[in-house]
């Protein structure tokens, strides 16, 4: 009938507008980063200058600061966040698991923004006062916690970066673990386990959903940008302590781009914009993978019933 | 493998799980149970210090003055709010009427290589940082226009919110009993308009809250603001100029080295959390009550 | 054994008053219509139900000499000396080697030579090590249902229990694999004092020395098992096995 065949190609052009959108996007910033591309080639990714008056540009600063930023929130995210899915599928009351998850998720509804004001004048204040202090005099024969403590910087960033994407670890953990069958934990408690030893071996079947849950939130907090831009510093410098100030990939693009003039350098900006896309993607699809493997995989092998 | 007789070894030793067992057992579940307070622990603080900072800042004049100079007192964000809301609802105009067709399709017709194709370039731009969302909307926009618009903005924010909206859709639409749709065919309606009316509108409670869901993250986004709508310190409702927004707003003044400023930002930002995590959380709330999610 | 033991799901009484004995290296066959109790009063002897919330029990549960109950129990220690085999086979995803070793790592024994002569041991014991002797590396998930279940048995024998709790252990499993479950178990009650539950009355026939029927959550008749299923006592039991219902 062809009202039939009208309405379905209707929707179907409807559909087939993502993947032109995404298309439009990736070719949109392509071609933005090519003249970028064309002067600076790969030496880009591994020149530290940064001269918009010179015109000459490298990303690795940047590039750095994302990856130790974000590696930093990892360090923190994802055992705070395996230990809070834990006692929320496994230990907490079902009703008190049901709230706390519901706070949870109320956390990763916080804006960017939100969680940028407060690591400005909350967390920065406290890091400079008390936290770094302390550090430097405990902790600081390593080179990651020394000089001065300035609040804002690479500890800073990553902090709320960990409290920002720890909901994603928690909320996917938990269904995760949700899903692990029951028996498996009743196997361990009758061959004699403690209740921990038990959780362990339901942890270890649920590890690569685990996995992916904290690849996820990598892939969230590599291109996080306000809350980062508000708490680094921005300034465009290497420093092997967490305590200096730093940039992202994103806070740059955030911090330059509306006053970039010159036609170079909105491109090298463009082109850092390419960069954050690609790891991104590659990150995210990894994590579907992961996650996908394991709670589409596991309910057919070991018969959850 | 050993070849020891099986039967020659000796019985093992009858005890009790040992001290380090038992420490480790109450310490690992303490630990747990630690790390649950721990990630809860900031958005008390969160929230208590925005209600420290943000409710003294925050009056009646906020919500309806524009901006003042710097040194006068009193002034709000009338504007950003207002557009805050244009640029929420352009983007909503740009991925509600896609995102729930591409959804419809993917649910009802989406199991061949098309389909495939839809559903992982949805995931992929799901994953794409705002901030590139909002290079890119620069280069596809604002460049050919001319100038920073809220036009722009809006389509940045639809841009974000269109994965979102696609794959909810899809979910919900799914959940259809398959009962409804053999019913509808029984009766001789074709299937277009089985899907148009009894499909979609059984479908329309959880596409409402999946889109709302999607439209209350959005107005709190401020990367891909930054260079599409920009910002404006005055009133305006034009679409194809620069517009307010109040994430963008929260941002200029939590930066600018005014004390009374910064006051301001935190009352933004008290509104702003208020706005989204309300309507987030309610949503949510009714969302659970849905059966079948 | 129990005697007069009863067992609350918060307000409803799952178990009345149920006394019987289980003699040692026998098996003892519990049998009776879904949800009479008999995986409940099963789930008692190594304290399984602890993990529902608002159970509450009363009377006593003892095995060897002591009540299982008994405020200060080693609920873990009960459990390593009380062995369980579920209904469904439930391995760990893990090797077949570390599946069968994973009690016996929990009591802290590192060394290989051990290990390696315990599990072999265990899995000799549960009539599986020729069919895995050259694949222990391999994931236990790739053996049949029947082999699966037979790991789990042999994971439940390398800790050395006293007793060996078995709930439908061949419910899941084709006739073939069922046939194997069974001779196993005749076997292993040489060793070993062993109380299954079944639905199957053949099954109970078969395997068991002693039987116990129950309904509603009560102990109807318990006896040697020719003696039950020829000649019972009860009209109920009577009622069940000739099929009257169930």
């Amino acid at each position: 009938m062809w009202a039939d065949e009208a309405y379905r190609r209707l929707l179907g052009a409807l559909a087939l507008l993502v993947p032109v959108v995404a298309a439009l996007v990736l070719y949109e910033t392509a071609r933005g980063a090519g003249p970028s591309l064309r002067v600076f080639g790969w030496g880009f990714l591994v020149s530290t200058d940064w001269d918009p008056v010179a015109e000459r540009f490298g990303a690795l600063p940047y590039l750095y600061g994302t990856l130790v930023s974000s590696a930093i929130a990892m360090a923190l995210a994802v055992p705070f966040g395996i230990g809070s899915a834990v006692f929320l599928a496994e230990l907490a009351p079902p009703r008190l698991g049901a709230v706390v998850s519901f706070v949870i998720d109320l956390l990763a509804s916080i804006p960017s923004i939100v969680y940028g004001i407060w690591g400005l004048f909350v967390l920065a204040p406290w890091l400079r006062s008390a936290a770094e202090p302390w550090l430097t005099a405990h902790v600081g024969f390593l080179p990651l916690f020394q000089g001065f403590p300035f609040g804002i910087g690479m500890l800073n960033a990553g902090i709320v970066l960990a409290i920002m994407v720890v909901p994603t670890v928690v909320s996917i953990s938990r269904e995760i673990l949700l899903a692990t069958p029951r028996s498996l934990r009743e196997a361990a408690l009758a061959l004699g386990s403690t209740r921990a030893e038990a959780i362990a071996v339901a942890v270890d079947a649920a590890r690569p959903g685990i996995l992916g849950a904290a690849i996820l939130a990598l892939g969230r907090a590599l291109g996080e940008t306000m809350a980062v831009t508000m708490v680094i510093g921005n300034t465009n410098r290497i420093s092997a302590s967490l305590l200096a100030p730093g940039a992202t990939m994103a806070s740059v693009i955030a911090n330059e781009f509306a006053e970039a003039t010159g036609k170079l350098y909105l491109s090298a900006l463009v082109e850092i914009a390419l960069v954050l896309f690609a790891l991104t993607v590659v990150v995210n699809a990894l994590a579907r993978l992961l996650v996908v493997a394991t709670t589409g995989g596991r309910r057919d092998v070991a018969g959850a019933a | 493998m050993s070849r020891a007789r099986p039967e020659r070894i000796g019985a093992l030793p009858v005890r009790g799980p040992s001290l380090p067992r038992r420490a480790w057992n109450a310490g690992l579940l303490a630990a747990c149970a630690l790390a649950a307070a721990a990630v809860v622990l900031p958005l008390g603080l969160i929230v208590a210090h925005l209600l420290a900072q943000g409710l003294p800042a925050l009056d009646l004049g906020f919500f309806l003055h524009l901006p003042k100079p710097v040194g006068e007192p009193g002034g709000g964000m009338a504007n950003a709010i207002v557009g805050t809301l244009i640029l929420v609802g352009l983007g909503a105009l740009v991925a509600v009427p896609v995102g729930v067709g591409a959804g419809l399709y993917l649910a009802e017709h989406g199991d061949g290589r098309v389909g495939a194709l839809v559903r992982s370039t949805a995931d992929v731009l799901s994953g794409v940082p705002s901030i590139v969302i909002g290079v890119a909307t620069y280069g596809l926009v604002v460049v050919p226009m001319g100038r920073f618009s809220a036009l722009a903005g809006g389509i940045a924010l639809g841009l974000l919110m269109l994965p979102t909206i696609v794959r909810s859709t899809e979910e919900v639409v799914r959940l259809v009993p398959r009962s409804y749709r053999e019913a509808g065919l029984a009766l001789g309606a074709p299937r277009w308009r089985v899907t148009q009316q009894i499909v979609l509108p059984a479908a329309s409670a959880g596409i409402v809250t999946a889109s709302l869901l999607a439209l209350a993250r959005a107005a709190g986004e401020t990367a891909p603001l930054l260079f599409t709508a920009l910002g404006n310190r005055f009133w305006s409702l034009r679409l194809d100029q620069p517009i307010a927004s109040l994430p963008v707003f929260i941002y200029d003044y939590a930066r600018a080295p005014y004390d009374e400023w910064n006051r301001q930002a935190w009352a933004g930002a008290l509104v702003l959390l208020l706005l989204v995590a309300l309507v987030s959380g309610l949503l949510r709330l009714t969302v659970r009550r849905i059966p079948g999610r | 054994m129990t005697r007069a033991f009863d067992l609350f799901y918060g307000a409803h009484q799952a178990l009345r008053s149920v006394t019987l004995e289980v003699p040692s290296n026998s098996v003892t066959a519990i049998i009776g219509p879904s949800g009479c109790g008999k995986s409940t009063l099963l789930r008692s002897f190594n304290r399984m139900n602890d993990l529902i919330p608002g159970v509450r029990t009363a009377g006593q549960v003892v095995v060897s000499g002591r009540d299982v109950y008994a405020p200060g129990t080693d609920v873990v220690e009960l459990r390593r000396r009380v062995g369980m085999v579920f209904q469904r086979p439930n391995p760990f995803p893990k090797s077949i080697f570390e599946n069968a070793a994973f009690g016996l790592r929990l009591l802290g024994i590192r060394d290989r030579g051990e290990l390696e002569a315990r599990v072999e041991q265990s899995l000799r014991r549960a009539a599986l090590w020729d069919e895995v002797r050259d694949r222990l590396g391999r994931s236990a998930l790739q053996l049949s249902g029947g082999q699966q279940q037979r790991l789990c048995i042999a994971r439940c024998l390398a800790v050395e229990p006293e007793v060996v709790l078995m709930d439908e252990p061949a419910a899941a499993l084709d006739p073939t694999a069922t046939a194997r479950i069974e001779e196993l178990v005749l076997d292993l009650k040489k060793r070993y004092t062993i109380v299954i539950v079944t639905h199957n009355m053949q099954q109970a026939a078969r395997i068991s020395d002693r039987t116990a029927f129950m309904l509603m959550g009560a102990l109807v008749e318990i006896g040697d098992t020719r003696r039950l299923f020829t000649s019972p006592r009860e009209k109920l039991t009577e009622d069940y096995i000739t099929g009257r219902f169930g």
